[in-house]
Parts: structure tokens; sequence; C-alpha cells
């Protein structure tokens, strides 16, 4: 039987009367008053979400920069110090080992946040490529991590504003931490990255100041309703980066593993594409359903905030338009979709 | 607002966390407080046709959360008369009253002897606390 790592705010979720559920090796809230108030508390106002689980990398020497241009998708000679960046892990055939974001903590300096369930692979891949004059650490067993997000979470939490991808040190009612100015939601927030031993602590004092405690089930939804890649389902080590929409963070200008083959398919044009769908039909798309037309749902919910089923799936790309009629199998039921714009969800801009 | 526990008393069980409401040869059926609790919020009740005939012990319908699908097992045999069509609107009134305004399909029982082989609430409670 295997056993199931825990957060150190484990006792909190409890206490709390979470429903705890294994993840990627973890035991994790999935919910505590339910998806939907808390998806709804994200939206509208404030929440916290426990995502210890996901791993710390450290890349540290005079050549830890060299090493990360070699392997992550995206331009790394563009973050400055203090700065941060959506980037991804590829492999030789432009596949997406995993998907992370990198903060330059200092000129030769590096920490990568990573997916729990590649937190090992991650490490080992670069432990594999290390180069002389680069050191990679795992900090994962120090470190804890809370997202806190929402429209109200910087106001809440008595920070300044700062823009997105961006970090600092800090601290919260005097608990230190980094603060980071990211997030997996869609709204406006921060990830604090703080030590293992003072997380109950900053947990605590995030909740005084009025967050809502938020599972991986609302994560998930948040999500989805944004079209933020889930790695594991909706981009793998099988697809690539143009394919999955995320020809952005790809510099094919620069050298990295997999970029001749990121290459040949924007030249030629990927054969499918992953597209964000909205149910026309009542019904729940759900992650490996069949669309008929072609391909398959990799990810699907409903969405709280539109109240119908919501989806994305890899389909021929010449399916991928917006407006484009799509049927998924629901069951052996034949369910109307229409290709969307992403992100599925946008807040209505005030005037 | 979801329910607080109960089962009441004089409903008949079956061990899938369905319910059944006899009044002669007709039935109202639902699925039980345990069951909304293990599913949470629902968010969609595919529901069978009106005059479909469903069995015993196998799926008449579905139900879903945000995170998760489950058949509906019926606890009996018989022909749909009834869908209770305000649930495929609003499912979350199965939370909120699993056993009154949440029931699910009314059928006419083609087999009333049936219902002998279901639970009492006494079994039903003594099921979920072995469980």
């Amino acid at each position: 039987m295997q056993t199931l790592q825990r957060t150190p705010l484990h006792d909190r979720h409890v206490a709390l009367g979470a429903r705890m559920v294994p993840f990627a090796g973890w035991e994790m809230p999935v919910q505590y008053a339910g998806v939907i108030p808390e998806h709804r508390a994200v939206r509208t106002d404030c929440g916290v979400f426990d995502v210890s689980h996901m791993g710390e990398l450290e890349v540290e020497g005079p050549r830890a920069g060299d090493l990360l241009q070699a392997l992550l998708s995206n331009d790394l000679a563009r973050v400055a110090v203090g700065g941060a960046q959506y980037t991804l892990l590829t492999n030789e055939q432009g596949g997406i080992v995993d998907d992370l974001i990198v903060y330059r903590l200092d000129e030769c300096r590096y920490l990568l946040i990573v997916n729990a369930s590649n937190a090992k692979v991650d490490h080992d891949w670069l432990k594999e490529r290390e180069i002389r004059g680069s050191d990679v650490r795992d900090l994962s067993d120090e470190c804890a991590l809370l997202a806190v997000q929402g429209p109200r979470s910087i106001e809440r939490l008595g920070l300044d504003e700062a823009p997105p991808f961006t970090f600092a040190s800090g601290e919260i009612d005097g608990v230190e931490c980094m603060v980071n100015r990211t997030g997996y939601t869609g709204e406006r927030g921060v990830e604090l990255l703080v030590a293992s031993d003072d997380a109950p602590a900053l947990w605590d004092a995030v909740l005084d100041r009025g967050a809502v405690p938020c599972g991986l089930g609302a994560r998930d939804t948040l999500r989805l309703e944004v079209c933020y890649p889930l790695h594991g389902n909706d981009i793998t080590p099988e697809t690539d980066a143009i394919s999955a929409g995320l020809g952005w963070v790809c510099a094919l200008d620069t050298d990295f593993t997999g970029v001749d083959e990121l290459r040949r398919i924007k030249a030629e044009g990927p054969a499918r594409r992953l597209a964000a769908f909205v149910m026309r039909k009542k019904a729940i798309p759900r992650s490996g359903m069949r669309i008929e037309e072609g391909g398959e749902v990799t990810s699907g919910s409903l969405s709280p905030m539109l109240d119908v089923g919501i989806g994305m799936g890899y389909v021929p790309a010449e399916l991928a338009q917006p407006g484009t009629d799509l049927t998924i199998d629901v069951r052996g039921r034949p369910r109307r979709a229409e290709v969307v714009k992403k992100p599925i969800y946008k807040r209505e801009e005030s005037p | 607002m979801a329910a607080t526990e109960s089962y009441p008393d004089d409903l008949r069980y079956h061990a899938e966390h369905d319910w059944a409401r006899l009044d002669g040869d007709e039935a109202t059926l639902g699925i039980t407080w345990f069951a909304q609790d293990a599913l949470g919020e629902l968010v969609h009740y595919e529901p069978p046709e009106e005059g479909q005939t469903i069995s015993k012990d196998t799926p008449y319908g579905e139900v879903e959360s945000v995170k998760a699908v489950s058949d509906v097992i019926s606890p009996l045999s018989g022909e749909v008369l009834e869908v209770n069509a305000k649930i495929v609107d609003e499912p979350e009134i199965v939370n909120e009253d699993p056993y009154g305004e949440g029931w699910l399909v009314r059928i006419r029982l083609s087999a009333p002897s049936e219902a002998d082989s279901l639970l009492d609430v006494d079994a039903y409670r003594q099921l979920l606390a072995d469980q």
C-alpha cells in the first residue's frame, strides 16, 4: 500500500472538515464547503489553496542560466532578477515533460515551481543534464505554498500592487514568505512560498484576513474556465506545445530541447489543436470522452460561473475554429458542443 | 443549504443508497442523504424517459456533481410514470431535500413483491455503520 504524503497544513484541513483525497501521491483537500461556493469566492472575493504538494527545484551557479535556457522552451534571457516566467520543460520530440514557472532569484540562482506529479521526473531530468557550473537541488520538503487568489486578495492581504509575474520577499502578519504574483485561476492574486514550519501560522493569518479555504476541486474548475492546461490531461510528454496552443511560451529562435521538431510543426501547421468548447445541450463533458468528429476530451467539467458544461480537447486542426459544432459522446449519448475562443470565461469588463 | 443527515423510517432502502416510498402499486424513488453527501453538490440529472421500463438493481439514470458521475440504481422494477423535471433544471434540490422535493422518478411497480427484499431504516443504518 502506498503511503500518501501530507502537507504541513493537513491538520488544519481536517479540522475545517475538508474532504481529503489522494492526488499525485499526496493526501489533499478536494473541497471544504463545496466546489461551487469555493469557486465563486475566488471569482468574486478571495480564496486560499494549499498547494504545498507542488515541487520546488533550485538551480544555482554561474551556468545555471545556460542550463535552463537549453532545457526550457521560453526565452529565459528576458527574465530579470525579481521576475518570473511561464515555460515548458520539453523532450526531443517537442513533447511537454512539465509546465512550470521559473523565478529568477538573483543573477545566478533560479527557482522552479513544478507540478506535484512531475516533481521527481523534473528533478531527475535536470540532474542528469547538469553542466559544470550548475547545481540542481530539490527544496520541496522544506517549502509550503499557499495560493491566495481573487479580485480582493491583494487588498485582504494588505499588500501593495505589483505587476503579474514578479515576486519579492515579504511578510503577512509577521510570517516571512516569498510573495509571487502568479496563480492558476485567472484572477489577481499571489502564491506565497513559505518555510514548512511557518505554514500553519501563515494559513491562519490568511484565513483571519477573510480568505475562503478552497480545495483542488475549485482549483480545477477555475483553471478550466480560463483554459489553463493541466499537465497529465491537456498536455503530456506525447503532446507538443504548438498543438496545445502554447506556441507563445516557445522561443523558437533560441536553442532548447526539441526546438527543431517544434519549428517543423509550426511551419507545417499542427494536425490537431487543443480547442475549448461549451456544451449546447445539457451535459457535462469529462476527460476521455470521444469527440465524434475526431479526437477526445482532455478536461471537462461544469462551469460554475456559466452553469454549462465546458471542456477542452484535441480536434483535427480544421475543427478548432470558434463556432464549429462538435459532438461529444457522453456515455453513449451524443451531445452537441460548440468550439469557443479561449478563455471560456472572462469577467465582463467594467465600461 | 445542504440537508442534515436523516433516514426517514417510512421508506425502504436499497444497498446502493437509493430509497423507495411505496404507495399501492406505485413508488417514488430517490437517492439517500448518504449518496448526495458522498457526491457533493449535484449539477446534473440525466433522467430516464417517461414510459421507459426500469429494472430492480440496474441503473435508470445518472446524477453528477462537479467532480463525479454516479449511476442511480433502481430499488424496484416498473414503468416510469413521471420524471421530476424540477430536478433536471435544479439538481441541487436533491442536496437540499433528498426525500421530499428531491425525488427523481415515480414508477408503476411491475413486481410489487420485490419490495420485501429492500432494507428497512434500521437495516440501512446498519449497512452505513458497517462501511
